[in-house]
């Protein structure tokens, strides 16, 4: 009989090993979902994991595709590890790349300088924190859940941005179409490679990477924040503001939700439509989690997130499946990490069934 | 050859071999026991012996890995406590299992088989409770009931079962000495009509006072069986630790210095709506002494420590003075900068983080003494001080890496302490410090204590542990209901007199709170 059974310690390497189970567990389900669907699973699989990634353009798409996913995730993981729970990083994207948006709008015409992407840089950040503000206040002050208000607040976000661009922020030459004017050049971020989309984005979140590594491994304040998030009473016998922590946790996810709705517009979008974000504040998401909320692992998921993305694209191309099977493998890779995710704290026994 | 009468088929319950292995440690190995009828067995040991696992197994809660267990000359093996209640098995465990928003007679209903007649129930539990001296009122409601109460209840609850085997886990851990004497009348006339009872305990007293027979465990193995009233506490002891009891120095009687904690008045409603509020209390601790607070708990203690800590601020910043600096408002670590410090009631999740290693878990209150620089953990400095920690308090660890978690109670409680002391702090709060720790850390720790108080530190203690009290403290006090008696010096008082005190009834006759604030 094989039975559960309690670790007496938990498992640091399963902790690590876990995301790598779920990862393949992923790829077997993925094989599966072909064959059901009558596609021949190999050739699924190489339109979906390799394709995207054959080539060059195909790599500086993956990263591309990645820099929100890093952005965002390690700002959200700095307030999950204290266990400030911001699942609103969606709106707060959303609300930056309005706030640059309306930047780069402003200086439209103008003789442009780099003061122009120094600002939508700035607007971006501070676009998300407000965004941020409003859950760290009602939770502050009125003990609000802070899931349930971000959340909120991102449906809030996007018809903010449906009125937006169906009205004030609509192109006067666009026919109507909602979306805004193009972006002029001084509001558009340099390309890292000439001849792909890869832009100095992706700089920033390496850069991210780094800092928050710093910050939640080095610093004080990091360390309170993760005493907070494993013993509240410890973090609060050892004098540790837990009003500063909701601060920390909701403001790094919003300025960081906030930098990479600026990265998209200024970014391949180079406008600011309805679509400015491919759900990349939820992805990141399952991004941080699959991470084990550590930077260095935060780059490794957004890579993988990305090839999801990129994935079904080609399916939807290549395959005639709707590119919404992107969603499907996501669900399964957080599916899979969750249920892996219990033998950290336990282990199989075979066990002689007890006569 | 006891005093217990022998029933006609010999044993009421015999284990033979009874072994039970956890992944990480053995509970018990080997071990045997029998039970006469109508006889009182005690079951002594320290923390961690294997008596509360063994206790698990004839209750059903958890199954031997080998062994056999007869029940008045039957094999059986108990499936789980629902047929240990039909066999005539009955436990009343150390933490109470009782709905605190149900009345007595409900709570007794949801431990019974089938759907009882409350009003008859009722009529049932105050027979039981006259007949065995247990007072209780069946249709109160069990938040409103002091711990000896809910305690009564438990007991009650059990003999309606008419069990022939009553388990007691610990009992008197939460009772005054007077309702100690109680119990232990009301034990002896169950087992004088024939009922078998396994008494847990590592009290030795106790034992020696109530107990027919005893069988020791040590490291969950038996060491040995006696009759409790041919030992003295000395030879039990030996059985138990396997060695001399350690016998801590007496305080060296000094001059206590300046004052280092005044509480003036300290006034707080509890957030807990089954919680104690703070009246008025007062209370001065100086440089060099160690004052203890005694009192059944759920009686303000853990009130006061959260306002002392400042966990829980109060609103009168005069009401909590350090070292002469009105800070009742503050929040911890301003109070740790003037010099405090503070070792809690709960170690895991509270005084440490289980799952921090030791090095982290130091810098939880040891960051302010240099470990910081511009906002960075200072890994060195930290470490060091961790590495003190544990040689200078004897933890033993796997390392200053390992998890608080990996550690014993008392190991943990060792470091705790060494962390705090180690701070020098000018005034220390400890709340139960050798609660659960086995009786050779206890001694250490309570050393250290005396140590830090002849170095000049002002020491509160706040323990349900009298005899640690009367061993350690210079003067003590009694908390009850939310009011702190006088303060006694420890040669003016007696055990007694502390117990009286315990149920709230101090000289003079309080008829307020205000007049023993004022």
């Amino acid at each position: 009989m094989l039975r559960l059974e309690r670790r007496p310690e938990a498992s640091q390497a399963m902790s690590y090993v876990s995301p790598l189970i779920a990862v393949v567990l992923m790829l077997i389900g993925g094989l599966v979902l072909f064959a059901v669907l009558g596609k021949n699973p190999l050739d699924g699989f190489r339109v979906f994991f390799i394709n995207p990634i054959s080539d060059l353009y195909g790599v500086s798409e993956l990263l591309l595709k990645a820099t929100p996913l890093m952005l965002i995730a390690v700002g959200l993981a700095v307030g999950f590890r204290a266990n400030v729970w911001n699942i609103g990083a969606e709106g707060q994207l959303i609300i930056g790349a309005i706030a640059a948006s309306a930047v780069a709008l402003y200086f439209y015409g103008s003789a442009g300088g780099p003061h122009v992407l120094i600002l939508m840089v700035v607007a971006g950040c501070i676009g998300g924190m407000l965004w941020a503000v409003i859950p760290v206040f009602l939770k502050t002050r009125f003990n609000t859940n802070e899931i349930l208000v971000s959340l909120m607040l991102v449906y809030v976000a996007q018809l903010l941005l449906s009125w937006l661009i169906h009205g004030p922020m609509m192109d006067p030459d666009g026919f109507n179409f909602p979306q805004s004017r193009l972006f002029e050049d001084a509001a558009l971020l340099p390309i890292l490679i000439e001849g792909t989309r890869l832009n100095i984005a992706f700089t920033f979140a390496i850069g991210t990477l780094v800092v928050g590594y710093i910050f939640m491994y080095r610093s004080f304040a990091g360390f309170q924040m993760q005493v907070a998030g494993y013993a509240a009473d410890a973090a609060r016998y050892a004098g540790f503001s837990a009003k500063r922590m909701v601060w920390i946790g909701l403001m790094s996810g919003g300025a960081m939700a906030g930098l990479a709705g600026m990265s998209e517009v200024a970014g391949p979008m180079g406008q600011i439509t309805e679509h400015v974000s491919n759900d990349y504040g939820f992805a990141a998401i399952i991004v941080a989690f699959v991470a084990r909320l550590n930077p260095l692992g935060i780059f490794f998921a957004s890579l993988l997130m990305a090839l999801l993305y990129l994935g079904g694209e080609q399916a939807q191309q290549y395959l005639n499946l709707p590119s919404s099977i992107s969603n499907v493998f996501q669900g399964m890779l957080l599916l899979f990490l969750l249920g892996s995710d219990v033998f950290i704290n336990y282990r199989l026994r075979w066990k002689e069934a007890v006569a | 050859m006891t005093s217990a009468s022998d029933g006609g088929h010999g044993y009421r319950l015999e284990l033979e071999g009874i072994t039970k292995i956890y992944p990480s440690v053995i509970a018990n190995e080997n071990v045997s026991l029998k039970v006469r009828q109508g006889e009182i067995h005690a079951v002594l040991g320290e923390n961690g012996a294997g008596k509360s696992t063994l206790m698990k197994m004839i209750y059903g809660v958890a199954r031997p890995d080998a062994g056999l267990m007869k029940w008045e000359g039957e094999v059986v093996q108990v499936e789980n406590p629902a047929h240990a209640r039909r066999l005539g098995i009955g436990m009343v465990f150390q933490h109470f299992s009782l709905f605190e928003t149900l009345n007595v007679a409900e709570n007794v209903a949801l431990a019974l088989p089938g759907n009882p007649d409350l009003d008859e129930l009722a009529g049932r539990i105050t027979e039981m409770s006259d007949r065995y001296g247990l007072p209780v009122d069946p249709l109160r409601l069990v938040h409103a009931l002091s711990v000896g109460e809910r305690q009564r209840v438990e007991i009650i609850r059990c003999l309606l079962q008419n069990p022939r085997l009553l388990i007691m886990d610990e009992p008197t851990s939460v009772l005054t000495p007077q309702a100690v004497y109680r119990l232990f009348d009301t034990l002896r006339q169950l087992a004088a009509e024939g009922c078998s009872i396994l008494y847990i305990s590592h009290k030795l007293d106790e034992i020696r006072e109530l107990c027919h027979v005893a069988t020791v465990l040590r490291d969950g193995k038996v060491t040995g069986d006696c009759i409790p009233a041919e030992e003295t506490p000395k030879s039990m002891a030996r059985l138990m630790i396997g060695k001399q009891l350690p016998v801590p120095e007496r305080n060296l009687p000094t001059e206590p210095g300046e004052v280092r904690l005044e509480l003036d008045r300290l006034s707080k409603k509890s957030d807990d709506p089954f919680g104690c509020d703070l009246r008025g209390i007062d209370l001065q601790v100086r440089s060099g002494e160690i004052v203890g607070i005694a009192g059944v708990s759920g009686n303000g203690q853990r009130e006061l420590l959260c306002s002392l800590s400042g966990e829980d601020p109060v609103a009168d910043a005069d009401a909590v003075v350090i070292c002469g600096q009105p800070c009742g408002r503050d929040r911890p670590n301003r109070r740790r900068r003037l010099g405090m410090g503070f070792v809690p009631e709960e170690r895991l999740g509270r005084g440490a983080v289980p799952r921090m290693s030791l090095t982290e878990n130091a810098l939880l209150t040891a960051h302010h003494a240099g470990m910081l620089r511009h906002g960075m953990i200072q890994f060195g400095r930290i470490s060091a001080f961790t590495r003190k920690c544990i040689e200078n308090f004897n933890v033993k660890c796997g390392g200053e890496e390992h998890a608080a978690s990996s550690l014993s109670g008392g190991n943990l409680q060792k470091f705790i302490m060494g962390r705090e002391i180690l701070l020098a702090p000018r005034l220390l709060v400890v709340a139960q410090p050798t609660w659960g720790v086995d009786v050779g850390a206890a001694a250490f720790v309570r050393q250290r204590l005396i140590d830090l108080r002849n170095s000049g530190t002002a020491i509160l203690i706040i323990s349900e542990d009298l005899e640690e009290l009367f061993e350690i403290s210079d003067r003590i006090a009694v908390i009850a209901n939310g009011r702190l008696s006088p303060t006694k010096p420890l040669a003016e008082t007696s055990i007694d007199e502390i117990g009286v005190w315990m149920s709230g009834m101090w000289e003079p006759t309080p008829a307020s709170g205000e007049q023993i604030g004022a």
